[in-house]
């Protein structure tokens, strides 16, 4: 029995998980530059793809990072790169290329302080619409926020499946806390782990664009004698450019839909304590560990709250929030930026929450929240 | 167990950050808890503050970080400084006997150890880069928070085959420390 066929518990760092997770779904190309806090994503890769076959290679700057994994893909391959803010921003056209090309591949985002180089060994999470609306252009984001190493690990394989479900870019947005606290890691049997992979085309040569009913198109491998053209400008089902309003209206109303009208497939939250709770609090990655220890100091205090945890960022839970609010809750938003998600919250709860931000640097202490709570208790809202 | 903090403050280059990890893995690996590490440090490779955080619990830990220490281990003047008012009371509180002064034992301390861990790496496993191990050794004797067994394989299978015995030597050095014999 090799040591694949039973499952192991490690104690990893988040960094390490992710990287983990994504060989365990098959990942087997990494191009990456090094940036803290995500160094040791790119280090345990270079360490383990070629135990395992795959290639890592360290590009020269993030440009060419995301576009050597868009060319990886494109060869078959499952792909990934790693980066923290700076270089996000880097990426950010290619990774719209991405979209744009439909193009599976996972990035990796471990946000630290910013703007700019900001604080490279601290916290922050300020990327949340960096994520959704970072690059130019109309689109839907897929982004996926862990909050523990066993969450790196599992949301890498996530982000994976969902990347290849929807032939498209995921970003999995972790934060410098996540990243770098060790914690148990279980790492499943090889055969327990649930690997999505794109759909191949049945018919050669076939056009590389043209979409199932499901609004996603089988993605035929360069070399194997389908005619492919692979462009960023606005294109037909053979990939051949047509830049009129037209094809425009057609391909991003796919582009858009294939996600829009699949997003309960995606969403994922956790919600502890809402049914009953008179304050919700909305959080994510490392905050929502603060969030759930004030939760709990607030319920030791008779007040009623619970916990709403994106657990997957975009696509965002408006729908469900509207609900929680239409059933008089009021709402609490804790993050480490200065008013992101909060701004979608307030949107689909259509009025006014609580805000605990900080700017970056350390997480939130549980009775920042807490008084945040308390707040919005006395709040007339 | 509810939950339970340990910190470990120092100074880069004394593996405080080592000393932490190799705690909080005996105890999530081997003792069946639910541990998590955390670290502090500054921009400098060595000299800068250091410092690690483990916490404990039998349930799922929430916050991860410590807030109120437990047990405190301070390997520097500057580590006391930052960190021994944030301790809990009636915690633990162990320091490096040669590197922290401290004029009065806090009140509030409800059991009190010391040892000059620096020294006895240099005179007698000589070498320093062992400093680390030798308090980890100290840690679980007196604290008892770990077994004997369990923190010696996760410092052993964690330090490099080359060092393995002499990191096995430091860890009996400091766990038999004898702190009346001076």
């Amino acid at each position: 029995m090799s040591s694949k066929d039973i499952a192991a518990d490690e104690f990893l760092s988040g960094d390490a998980a992710a990287a983990e997770g994504a060989i365990a779904v098959g990942c087997r190309f990494f191009a990456g530059y090094p940036i803290t806090p995500s160094s040791e994503v790119a280090e345990r890769m270079a360490r383990r793809l070629p135990e395992v076959g795959g290639i890592f290679i360290q590009m020269e700057d993030e440009l060419s990072s995301i576009a050597a994994i868009l060319g990886g893909s494109w060869a078959g391959k499952k792909s990934m790169t790693a980066t923290s803010g700076p270089g996000f921003s880097l990426m950010m056209e290619n990774y719209g290329l991405g979209i744009m090309t439909e193009t599976p591949t996972v990035i990796v985002n471990v946000q630290r302080g910013g703007p700019s180089t900001g604080l490279p060994t601290l916290l922050g999470q300020g990327e949340f619409m960096q994520a959704r609306f970072g690059t130019h252009g109309s689109l839907e984001a897929i982004a996926l926020s862990p909050e523990s190493p066993q969450e790196c690990f599992d949301f890498a394989i996530r982000a994976f499946n969902l990347a290849e479900r929807f032939r498209t870019p995921v970003i999995l947005l972790m934060d410098e806390s996540v990243g770098h606290l060790f914690e148990k890691v279980r790492i499943p049997p090889q055969r327990n782990i649930e690997a999505v992979s794109r759909k191949l085309p049945e018919e050669v040569p076939y056009p590389p664009f043209r979409a199932d009913e499901d609004l996603v198109p089988p993605m035929p491998p360069l070399g194997d004698g389908h005619h492919i053209h692979v462009t960023g400008l606005t294109h037909d089902d053979e990939g051949r450019p047509e830049m009129t309003p037209k094809m425009q209206e057609e391909l991003m109303g796919r582009l858009v839909n294939k996600i829009r009208l699949y997003k309960d497939e995606i969403m994922d939250i956790e919600e502890d304590g809402i049914d009953d709770a008179d304050i919700v609090v909305v959080a994510y990655g490392i905050t929502a560990r603060s969030a759930r220890r004030a939760v709990t100091l607030a319920r030791e205090k008779g007040i009623k709250a619970g916990l709403f945890r994106l657990k997957t960022v975009w696509p965002f839970p408006t729908e469900r929030l509207r609900e929680l609010a239409e059933q008089g809750k009021k709402f609490v938003v804790a993050e480490v930026n200065t008013g992101q998600a909060l701004i979608m919250v307030e949107q689909a709860t259509r009025k006014d929450a609580v805000f605990v931000g900080k700017y970056g640097g350390e997480p939130h202490k549980p009775f920042e929240i807490l008084n945040g709570i308390e707040e919005a208790l006395h709040a007339d809202n | 167990m509810s939950r339970t903090e340990i910190k470990i403050g120092g100074f880069g280059g004394q593996g405080v950050i080592l000393a932490g990890l190799v705690l909080a893995r005996a105890l999530s690996l081997y003792e069946g808890k639910q541990a998590v590490f955390t670290q502090e440090y500054g921009a400098e490779a060595r000299g800068g503050s250091s410092a690690s955080g483990v916490v404990i619990d039998d349930e799922r830990v929430d916050y991860p970080y410590p807030l109120n220490p437990d047990i405190m281990v301070l390997m520097s003047q500057g580590a006391m400084k930052t960190y021994l008012p944030l301790m809990k009371d009636g915690g633990i509180l162990i320091i490096e006997k040669d590197l922290v002064r401290l004029d009065k034992i806090p009140e509030s301390v409800g059991e009190f150890h010391s040892i000059p861990a620096t020294k006895l790496a240099e005179e007698v496993l000589h070498n320093k880069i062992v400093t680390n191990i030798i308090m980890v050794g100290f840690i679980a004797k007196v604290t008892g928070v770990v077994s004997k067994e369990n923190i010696k394989r996760s410092v052993l299978e964690m330090v490099p085959a080359k060092v393995r015995e002499l990191n096995d030597r430091a860890f009996e050095t400091g766990y038999n420390y004898d702190e009346g014999a001076e």
